[in-house]
């Protein structure tokens, strides 16, 4: 065991600046409501007789805050049960759930699950940086080597490489592009956010593609084959790889993993490389329908 | 040193680097680079899309795509010209190393018998376990243990010392290397490697990056480039029909370009740190070639960056060789003149460095000159192993000097009786970790001179340094620990030895891997080899005998103990580059999407213009401008590849904290004003 408390908050404290930086843009995205019923004499700022905001596709009884909230969280953890349209978000409201599945539902996570992605991403954070303090970069006391590197590669690799190439796939047959049901850029984010939740093990529909046809069942139906379950294999490989390795006593010259500078660097690696690895599709659907709807 | 004075561009090895990378363009020779393998078919791809674009099937301007391919071969080029420039710079020293290689005629004996009568063949026929005779002003023909005879040896061919060294059978001093002349006297010289495996072709090999392997952390980072340019290339792949959807629902523009989507992918994949790897991984030795230490293997290197305790042999490392002369203490009714007189005189004609000390005490104390013991017409009493005392008998004086307890006897055996002062500063002297020695004149004991070890100067502070990195420095000494507790606290090591055996080495050694610790330590005698063997880095001085040299994983040619300190930064160093160019790498990605991204789908989105937070002239010139800037930045980071970062020692935090800030959110924030200034250049040239 670790038997060292700090590690624990240093992650804990790495998901939560996540949480609620994502969440913040949501509940802003959502209470500033849709920009297209501006001029329109629709009254869309909160007031005591209503919540205000994007309204379309929520619960009266739970508002804005309270949907944004349930929508956030359950993308961060793989929960995937809905209390509003997500379909319905704005834009950028709904870029939020997206990417939080597409980083691969480590803010908290599952059971168990979200921690070992997170550790994942520690551990390609440690080698990417650990290296510049001049040691075999090191986490938790045991050294990460090709090994280890291979198996976070193959972890990463697969639901990303999987969720491109099955969205890349509808968009490209006819039967993928008929079950779109809404034009433009909001199409896209639908396909795309299909093919991430199933993938991605959340489960969660962003709803407006009828995917109840025989190619996405069966479309989605290998991209959760693909990319669930069975990605615990090289996760359990690492861990049962590190807990053969000898342990190395931490000195001054070993990289310390509790501090805020690492928890910093840990956000910055999985934003970077979170957004290096869908930026382009995010460009092409929310980021692009956020710029279209506020009319810049 | 010599070697050490090397320009960083010599005319005629730029030449042949700018020749070399040329010739690496061969996709063969690239295929062991996956990242700059996938550049050259991106190059490969949008050559060809030029070429039917001359001829009518144009998805661009010709010009666009002339110049994006030119761009991307020449990124290709700059990677391999990094590596040749790493590789020519070994290169040099291989042939100044290779020149000592003659054709050497060697003198095979019959049998080991010196007067047995030889054969006169060339040293490539010789094998192990032949018999060779080497006289003066003879090349040695091949590695060896001297079997007979003593000689003065040149070894400048090696280690760039002028100054020739004694080699001579039996005990430490014994190995011989092949290259090297032999200046005086003769040696008979059993020859202990076959042709094409001595030490200087190993050297050589070496240096040239020859037989150079992926060390374990070069493979570790290498199958994270390998992963990055898997996902960019599905990035990539995935974006054209993204763009045909894009294009189909917005019913307007035209879908993304081969030729823009070969610059994308060029562009996202770490070519930076890719084109680089290897010319890290070579200028590393390179940088321990400079420091006369050669490596046996690049791990052992990388391991050096990994050290945690560090064992350093107490003589010659961390005090001066010998123990000195520093003070007198008279006994009681004698004056310190008197004694150091007595003291000077008995030590005329002791040649161990002690007994110069004691000379150049009084001399320095006293002004007492040197006399010629003839002159004094006295008798030398040369130090025993039975009396353990030694001293001069002149005009009816006997003057003794030697350990207390020898003294004491001999007093004794004169009906004498030592003084209690005198022997009571003898404890106080011992117990500080000195040595007493004890003069004495007949039965009078005259009083003690007190010789210490002088630590190094400036060696506490390196290890003040060592301690801020977090290694651990351990003090192996031979002495009691008395004597060994004093020191260490004198030279500020956290940890001692005493009374060292070579058992006990071993032991230590497993003790501290068993932790999980790396050990790191120096040796020359055959009674270090197995503690070698051990260590992690093992650095085995070059005056050591063949069996350390075999044990040992770096071989320091300059037989310095203190060079270990240096080779573990030369280890950080190296693996400290690596780290900060993967991430200024990985960290330029998000500006050059910022560039490309708004550029390809500005035609079908134009609010995506939004994006081109740099503003930039026109979609053309912001993917050519990312993509000479992906280029142009090889170029610029070569420097910093070959001489490394700059490295302070402090804790791992610091270093961390400062390479982030230079590196990580440099690499962030450079290549907005990069692209940009590239952008404004050749905005108004496309114009």
């Amino acid at each position: 065991m670790v038997k060292d408390t700090r590690q624990g908050w240093a992650l804990l404290a790495t998901m939560t600046i996540i949480l609620v930086s994502l969440l913040s843009i949501a509940v802003v995205a959502e209470q500033n409501g849709n920009p297209a019923f501006q001029g329109l004499n629709i009254d869309q700022t909160a007031s005591s007789l209503h919540s205000g905001g994007n309204m379309e596709g929520k619960e009266v009884r739970y508002g804005i805050v309270n949907s944004a909230i349930w929508a956030t969280t359950t993308t961060a953890a793989s929960n995937g049960s809905v209390n509003a349209m997500l379909d319905s978000f704005t834009p950028l409201g709904g870029f939020v759930p997206l990417w939080l599945i597409q980083l691969g539902e480590i803010i908290f996570g599952g059971v168990g699950s979200g921690l070992y992605g997170m550790i994942i991403f520690a551990l390609i954070a440690v080698f990417i940086s650990g290296l510049m303090v001049g040691r075999t970069p090191e986490y938790l006391g045991k050294k990460i080597e090709s090994f280890e590197m291979k198996m976070a590669s193959i972890i990463i690799l697969i639901p990303a490489v999987a969720i491109k190439f099955g969205t890349a796939l509808a968009l490209s047959l006819e039967k993928g592009r008929a079950s779109v049901f809404n034009p433009g850029a909001h199409g896209f984010s639908e396909v795309l956010y299909a093919f991430s939740s199933a993938v991605g093990n959340n489960g969660s529909a962003f709803g407006g593609l009828s995917a109840n046809t025989p190619f996405y069942n069966i479309a989605l139906g290998i991209g959760m084959l693909i990319g669930r379950y069975w990605i615990i294999v090289p996760v359990m490989a690492i861990a049962g790889m590190l807990a053969q390795k000898k342990k190395v006593p931490a000195s001054s010259g070993t990289l310390p993993t509790h501090t805020p500078l690492f928890v910093g660097m840990l956000v910055a690696v999985i934003v970077i490389v979170g957004s290096l690895t869908f930026l382009p599709s995010l460009a092409l659907g929310p980021i692009v329908e956020h710029l279209q709807l506020s009319g810049k | 040193m010599s070697k050490k004075s090397q320009s960083f561009f010599q005319g005629a090895m730029l030449k042949q680097a700018l020749w070399d990378a040329f010739v690496r363009m061969n996709p063969q020779y690239q295929l062991r680079n996956p990242v700059m393998f996938v550049t050259e078919i991106g190059s490969l791809l949008t050559t060809v899309i030029f070429f039917m674009s001359l001829a009518g099937h144009a998805e661009a301007s010709p010009s666009f795509i002339f110049w994006i391919s030119l761009w991307l071969w020449f990124t290709v080029y700059f990677a391999n010209f990094a590596e040749a420039m790493a590789e020519g710079r070994g290169k040099a020293q291989a042939d100044s190393l290779r020149k000592a290689r003659k054709d050497i005629q060697a003198k095979k004996l019959k049998t080991s018998n010196r007067l047995s009568g030889f054969d006169t063949i060339s040293a490539a026929s010789l094998r192990k376990e032949d018999i060779v005779l080497v006289e003066t002003n003879d090349f040695i023909p091949c590695d060896g243990d001297v079997i007979e005879g003593v000689a003065s040896v040149d070894e400048s061919a090696i280690t760039g010392e002028s100054a020739p060294v004694i080699r001579e059978s039996g005990g430490d001093r014994s190995a011989v290397t092949g290259g090297t002349r032999v200046l005086s006297d003769w040696l008979v010289v059993r020859i202990t490697a076959n042709p094409g495996e001595t030490f200087l072709d190993r050297m050589i090999g070496l240096v040239e990056g020859a037989k150079r392997q992926r060390t374990p952390n070069e493979i570790a980072l290498h199958i994270l480039l390998v992963a990055l340019t898997i996902v960019f290339l599905a990035v990539c792949a995935t974006l054209l029909p993204f763009s045909l959807f894009s294009v189909h629902v917005a019913g307007q523009g035209t879908a993304i370009t081969i030729t823009a989507l070969a610059a994308l992918l060029v562009c996202l994949i770490p070519t930076t740190i890719g084109g680089l790897l290897s010319a890290i991984g070579i200028a590393g030795m390179d940088r321990l070639v400079q420091a006369n230490v050669i490596a046996m293997s690049g791990r052992a290197v990388e391991a050096a960056g990994d050290v945690d305790v560090l064992l350093l042999d107490k003589t010659g490392t961390i005090t001066l060789g010998n123990r000195q002369a520093t003070a007198f203490h008279p006994a009681p009714g004698v004056t310190e003149a008197e004694l150091a007189d007595a003291s000077q005189i008995s030590s005329l004609a002791d040649e161990t460095p002690e007994g110069r000390s004691i000379v150049v005490l009084a001399k320095e104390k006293y002004g007492i000159r040197g006399r010629e013991i003839h002159e004094l017409n006295a008798h030398f009493i040369p130090f025993t192993a039975q009396t353990r005392m030694s001293g001069v008998n002149f005009d009816h004086r006997e003057i003794r000097k030697g350990a207390v307890e020898a003294v004491e006897s001999y007093i004794a055996s004169l009906g004498g009786k030592m003084p209690m002062e005198v022997r009571k500063s003898a404890d106080d002297i011992s117990r500080k970790g000195g040595t007493p020695l004890c003069v004495t004149e007949g039965k009078k004991a005259l009083g003690i001179i007190e010789l210490k070890d002088i630590v190094k100067g400036g060696i506490k502070e390196r290890f003040a340094e060592l301690r801020q990195m977090g290694i651990k420095t351990i003090m192996i000494t031979g002495d009691n620990p008395l004597t060994a507790t004093a020191i260490a606290a004198e030279a500020g090591v956290d940890d001692f030895l005493a009374q060292a055996t070579p058992e006990m080495k071993l032991k230590l050694i497993r003790e501290h891997q068993s932790k999980g610790a790396l050990v790191a330590m120096t040796g020359d005698g055959t009674n270090d080899a197995p503690a070698l063997a051990q260590a992690d880095v093992a650095v085995a001085m070059n005056t050591g005998t063949q069996a350390a040299k075999e044990a040992g994983n770096m071989i320091d040619l300059d037989s310095n103990p203190t060079k270990l300190i240096e080779v573990v930064q030369i280890g950080k160093q190296l693996l400290m580059t690596r780290g900060a160019l993967t991430t200024f790498s990985i960290s330029n990605d998000v500006a050059k999407y910022f560039a490309i991204l708004p550029a390809c789908f500005a035609a079908t989105y134009p609010v995506l213009g939004h994006l081109n937070i740099m503003h930039l002239k026109t979609p053309e010139s912001a993917i050519l401008s990312a993509v000479i800037f992906n280029a142009l930045i090889i170029i610029c980071l070569i420097p910093l590849a070959l001489k490394g970062v700059s490295y302070k020692a402090v804790s791992a935090y610091k270093l961390l904290r400062q390479n982030i800030l230079v590196y990580g959110v440099g690499g962030l924030i450079a290549p907005f004003a990069g692209i940009k200034l590239i952008d404004m250049i050749v905005g108004r040239w496309m114009m």
